[in-house]
């Protein structure tokens, strides 16, 4: 009965050591499945198929054809170790089986014994094993326990890339009965009403019309959260969690101000509330398209000429990478914006045009530190520029506060760690997991906290800001203030 | 004193399976069983919680939450210290949860 009856106790450790191996540290640990219902609702069996053995190796065959990446990741493994200790899944949880060659590795020997004349001869000679309950279960448990982050895929010599390996693990087990109840209850949601919440738009005229009081409350002006606005020029897409949850919600206001300042006429969508992707989580090809076309069906019946995404980590990779590919051709937008561009993107080309002003010294109270989201970092550029992803938030923010502190260059940038959320992991139900995970993330934070004394930690993630709001306080950084980036431009923007 | 918690359907995270089994002696025996006795400024917050998912579908932002909660109750109710106070493992799923109101989904 109660909800949070999963909630371990607080993780401390010393920063950077690799722990010593608990084997199956972490094997209780189970999200919950999707019900019958939540299943069926995406097109999927209700529940475990009785011949599950056979349907998720035909399915793995075909997803061997479809995705070539995933062939080639199967076969390319040289057991180096380079990634065993780059996770922070396993360095939170010391489970041997979240080193990410051991997660492969889970489907990685099923592959050989299925599709490899060695592994159909001798298996035991090639690590080839049988698909049989045990593995099923551990294929459940582990591809629970990766936020598919991509950091392992930084230090692999090979490029293997862990996280298209636990998207096929996800993709199968929810073709043979087993999907997650979080993601698929989600993706369920985004298809039958338009986002994550189940936000439908009453409630979420009701949210946007509070907002634009508040926001006159505090500066005396009528900054707009418009939405369906057929007359607007642009289409902002962002984060359910921006119309509901705190710190995220500061971080909408932000982002109105900054479109008020430049002139912009612009609009939100009903049909479009969602940023965010799940099915990428999920690894469900079919869904992602289906979640994305409701982003440029919307463009396009709004009549707008530019998309940009609010502060959502895996959106951002989605539309930057995949949605053209997915939804393509863009003809309809502008062709000085002939993509959906980044909310960090545009405040900074404002901010360098002199269309909006920043005065840092309204920030003054604040030490900042800046947490890279890994689907934003490793997944994603932003802007025109190499390394736009890491360069512009941080301009933008160095223009918003007077000091900007960074963590431990191998935790930032391209090496930086996951919040310990992502990937479809951020349910009551895997808390262990989340705070445990978190660990890395916390302990350079707690360095720069100790050294330069940061009192915020910035993100421009729906899914680190909630994440690292509820499992800083079990590291012992409960003062630390988990905020929107656009929350402080917005408070620095010279109105 | 737990008769109605043994009966009921809820999913995995304690959560109403459906609006209809709820019930006031129900809500005291879920706060109960945290350790928690429904005092009126708790009944106000629930209260004010099945009304706003009555209109909207949804349980309200924790922003129109300690709004809605300071116009109504008074202004020193309207923050989330308060709510925080009478629902410590946080109004939007704790307080949900006695509403019989589904939790809220998503990256929140």
């Amino acid at each position: 009965m109660n909800a949070d009856k999963h909630t371990p106790d607080p993780v401390v450790g010393r920063y950077r050591v690799i722990p010593i191996l608990h084997e199956g540290a972490m094997a209780q640990t189970h999200t919950a499945n999707a019900t019958p219902a939540i299943q069926e609702a995406s097109g999927l069996p209700g529940k475990l198929v009785a011949d599950w053995h056979d349907r998720a190796i035909a399915r793995l065959g075909e997803l061997l054809k479809e995705r070539r990446g995933l062939q080639v990741f199967m076969d390319t493994c040289t057991k180096c170790g380079a990634c065993t200790d780059k996770c922070h899944y396993f360095l939170g949880t010391a489970d041997p089986k979240n080193m990410p060659v051991a997660r492969q590795d889970l489907i990685r020997s099923v592959y050989r014994r299925h599709f490899t004349l060695a592994g159909k001869l001798f298996p035991k000679l090639v690590g080839a094993r049988d698909l049989d309950k045990p593995m099923l279960e551990d294929w459940y448990r582990y591809f629970h326990q990766c936020s598919e982050c991509r950091r392992c895929t930084v230090f692999c010599p090979k490029g293997i890339d862990t996280s298209e390996v636990t998207m096929a693990g996800r993709e199968i087990l929810a073709a043979i009965g087993l999907g997650q109840q979080y993601s698929q209850e989600i993706i369920g949601k985004v298809n039958s009403v338009g986002n994550n919440l189940g936000m439908k738009k009453p409630a979420l005229a009701n949210v946007l019309e509070s907002l634009e009081e508040d926001i006159l409350d505090e500066t005396g002006l009528a900054i707009r959260l418009p939405l369906d606005d057929a007359t607007a020029d642009m289409l902002v897409v962002t984060p359910s969690a921006d119309f509901f949850a705190e710190p995220h919600v500061d971080g909408l206001i932000g982002m109105a101000k900054v479109l008020h300042a430049a002139g912009i006429h612009w609009t939100l969508s009903s049909e479009a509330s969602e940023a965010a992707n799940f099915a990428l989580f999920t690894g469900q090809h079919d869904q992602m398209q289906a979640i994305a076309l409701r982003i440029s069906t919307a463009a396009q019946s709004l009549g707008v000429s530019r998309i940009v995404m609010g502060e959502c980590g895996h959106a951002w990779r989605v539309a930057y990478s995949f949605m053209d590919t997915l939804v393509g051709g863009f003809d309809y937008l502008d062709p000085e914006h002939p993509r959906p561009e980044h909310i960090c993107e545009l405040s900074h080309e404002l901010l360098q045009s002199g269309l909006i002003t920043l005065d840092p010294s309204r920030n003054a109270d604040k030490v900042v530190t800046f947490h890279d989201s890994c689907n934003v970092a490793r997944g994603a550029g932003m802007g025109n520029i190499k390394g736009g992803q890491f360069t512009i938030p941080r301009a933008l923010l160095r223009a918003s506060v007077p000091q900007l502190v960074e963590m431990s260059s191998d935790t930032t940038h391209q090496k930086t760690f996951c919040c310990g959320g992502g990937g479809g992991l951020l349910t009551d139900d895997l808390m262990e997991v989340r705070v445990k995970g978190a660990l890395p993330r916390a302990q350079a934070l707690q360095a720069v906290v100790s050294s330069d004394k940061v009192t915020h930690l910035v993100a421009i993630c729906a899914i680190c800001k909630t994440q690292l709001s509820q499992v800083l306080p079990q590291h012992d950084l409960a003062d630390v203030q988990v905020t929107s980036l656009h929350h402080l431009v917005g408070d620095a923007l010279v109105l | 004193m737990t008769a109605l918690i043994d009966s009921l359907e809820t999913d995995h995270e304690g959560y109403l399976m459906s609006r209809d089994s709820w019930s006031q002696p129900l809500a005291v025996e879920l706060a109960a069983a945290d350790g928690i006795e429904l005092s009126e400024a708790h009944w106000e917050v629930i209260h004010f919680l099945q009304e706003y998912y009555e209109n909207y579908e949804i349980a309200p932002a924790i922003r129109i939450l300690t709004k809605q909660i300071g116009k109504r109750f008074g202004k020193e109710k309207g923050n989330s210290k308060y709510l925080y106070e009478l629902f410590p493992k946080g109004p939007a799923k704790q307080a949900c949860r006695y509403a019989g109101l589904p939790k809220p989904t998503g990256c929140v």
